[in-house]
């Protein structure tokens, strides 16, 4: 039992939403007047959660937004109670759920320094032993005797964080603190993290959406996924199967117009064909793809009008090759004769062959224009109805 | 300059009183050092009022911290009621120079007063521990105790004399309210023996504890029911 730091006891968080939220004693009461029951929504966030972190270990949690990884977080930390279960804590923890907590607008640079440090369990003499070095990683001298609501966000939030790290403590809990400050500030909070990772007598939570945090700093990861755990393994592993979590949603989306997974290292079009082209031509491109690791694929292709895809088709009817780190190129071939004047798009897919998941993609990877001798016809198809009078 | 003003406050309230009630009204010319033992009520009245709004808004007011790190909850209503207790060691100042102008007579009953004070500030921290932790839930709370504050320092005898009531059962009840029995006992320990104290109005019959154990049980009610909200602060602000 000595060398696990936190235990998480089949923990489960409920909130209670009431359909009609009574914030006050007047609403209390007419709703007390009208007899109706109030009704609430339960919403589960984490469900019968159960893990177990060593000490020493550098731990992740990752998830996507709404999965309940920060619940779990201010469950370890003690801000929330969990409505089942329990955590053991074996020494003594500090949570930074967020940077400068308590920090007063209103008081120089300085004051704040000594307040958060108070906050942080220090008292003034050793808080004036570390004054300098604070100052000095946050790279503020200058402004110390400055109001803080006169700072920069970044200024701010590197002061907090130099105080952040200076917390003499056996856990820590981090949400989202990295990727703060410039280049130069992010090489030393790197180069913290580099420390941490080291410690063997530090235990270090991580919650974050940085899968290369996850992979860099961590020793071992979980995955949070509709408030239970999916995975804990190793941080290579949490971060492709979030990788691949992340895909399913984000094509529905359509917002990023291109999205590899770690399996693929590069997926291009090439156009081979005039951009303009009539409805006699052929239309004809290369997809060229790489990959990370050998795994059998096939590739999809979508020909896109308006955002709709008129036409899809994938390379299953062929072998294509599938060897880590080689190029591949694979070319395609579309008489256009079906088409009608219109401007197409092509969307490019690869999916992982065995379990037709798509593992990377790229929309909008090239534009072509398709002309007619019949000027007045519009849409997509070439092929038309007849006219009759009556 | 903060702390100026929370002096010049009661001051001015003090003066206004004064010329209303003593020099226009002719209250309390049976009482001797009258303009002392108005402002001491006042001054007692006032920390009264203002620990218990500061502590109704505190929790919420401190909801970034109470949402981000591990403190214990009540540490925050107990800073509120630290603060009104500086201010109320300023005004106490202010009263012994009034004190010492009026000549007033230094009684062996003033070691008394530190522990009435105590009362006041047991029976304001049982109360700021409820308000404070109610208001999580019920936002017009802060509303319904401005009412009922300007109600008690009607009911409760700053302004007037005790003396002017001339039915005795009403003195009784008007003495069960705690804010009264302390306000009056503190001028009886501290400006003049002449004034009723608990002590001679219950003609020391058992019931004239009943104003302790009010405070008493509220302290203990409101401990228990900030307890009992505590952990769900962090959802509910």
């Amino acid at each position: 039992m000595d060398d696990i730091a936190i235990k998480v006891d089949h923990i489960s968080k409920t909130f209670k939403l009431p359909h009609e939220k009574q914030t006050s004693v007047k609403g209390a009461l007419i709703g007390l007047l009208r007899g109706g029951k109030r009704s609430y929504e339960r919403q589960k966030v984490l469900n019968d959660i159960s893990f177990e972190i060593k000490k020493g270990e550098f731990f992740g949690i990752v998830g996507r937004n709404g999965s309940g990884k920060s619940t779990l977080l201010k469950l370890l930390a003690g801000i929330y109670t969990p409505t089942k279960g329990g955590i053991g804590v074996n020494g003594k923890l500090t949570p930074f759920i967020e940077l400068g907590v308590g920090f007063n607008p209103e008081l120089t640079g300085r004051e704040n320094v000594f307040l958060n440090g108070a906050l942080l369990g220090f008292n003034r003499k050793e808080m004036e032993a570390m004054y300098d070095d604070i100052v000095e990683f946050a790279e503020i001298e200058r402004f110390m005797d400055q109001k803080l609501k006169n700072y920069s966000s970044g200024m701010q939030v590197r002061l907090a964080f130099s105080i952040a790290i200076r917390a003499n403590t056996d856990i820590l809990v981090l949400d989202e603190v990295l990727a703060v400050g410039d280049a130069a500030f992010q090489q030393k909070c790197n180069d913290y993290f580099e420390m941490l990772k080291k410690d063997e007598q530090k235990t270090i939570i991580l919650v974050t959406h940085s899968m290369d945090a996850v992979e860099k700093y961590c020793s071992r990861a979980a995955l949070i996924h509709d408030g239970k755990v999916k995975l804990i393994g190793s941080p290579h592993e949490v971060a492709n199967q979030y990788t691949l979590e992340n895909f399913d949603s984000g094509r529905l989306d359509g917002v990023d117009k291109e999205n590899l997974s770690s399996f693929v290292k590069s997926l291009n079009l090439k156009l081979k064909s005039p951009l303009d082209l009539s409805n006699k031509d052929k239309l004809a491109f290369d997809v060229s793809y790489e990959l990370n690791e050998e795994l059998p694929v096939y590739l999809g292709i979508s020909i896109m009008f308006r955002g709709v895809p008129v036409l899809e088709s994938n390379s299953r009817s062929i072998a294509i090759g599938y060897k880590k780190d080689k190029k591949y190129t694979v070319s395609y071939n579309l008489p256009l004769n079906g088409f009608s004047k219109s401007e197409l798009g092509i969307d490019i897919a690869i999916f992982n062959e065995s379990k037709g998941q798509l593992i990377g993609y790229k929309t909008d990877a090239a534009k072509f224009y398709v002309t007619t001798q019949e000027d007045f016809k519009g849409g997509v198809m070439m092929s038309d109805g007849a006219w009759t009078v009556k | 300059m903060g702390y100026a003003w929370s002096l010049l406050r009661p001051l001015l309230l003090f003066v206004i009183l004064y010329v209303v009630f003593v020099r226009f009204l002719k209250l309390g010319n049976d009482i001797p050092h009258y303009p002392v033992y108005l402002l001491l009520g006042i001054v007692v009245w006032n920390f009264f009022t203002e620990m218990t709004v500061q502590s109704l808004g505190s929790i919420v007011g401190r909801g970034d911290l109470i949402r981000k790190i591990r403190i214990p909850r009540w540490i925050v209503v107990f800073s509120s009621s630290i603060s009104a207790l500086i201010n109320l060691g300023l005004n106490l100042i202010v009263v012994v120079v009034f004190m010492t102008i009026n000549h007033v007579d230094f009684h062996k009953t003033l070691v008394f007063v530190p522990l009435l004070l105590g009362e006041v500030y047991l029976f304001a921290l049982g109360i700021s521990l409820f308000l404070s932790a109610m208001f999580v839930k019920f936002r017009d709370v802060g509303y319904i105790w401005e009412v009922i504050l300007q109600a008690g320092f009607y009911l409760t005898p700053i302004l007037y004399p005790l003396s002017k009531i001339t039915n005795i059962t009403l003195q009784k009840l008007i003495f069960m309210n705690p804010m009264a029995q302390a306000i009056q006992d503190i001028r009886y320990s501290a400006v003049t023996h002449t004034s009723s104290n608990i002590h001679r109005i219950f003609d020391g019959g058992w019931y004239m504890f009943i104003p302790y154990g009010i405070v008493g049980v509220l302290l203990i009610g409101g401990l228990v029911y900030f307890k009992s909200q505590a952990n769900s602060f962090a959802e509910n602000i």
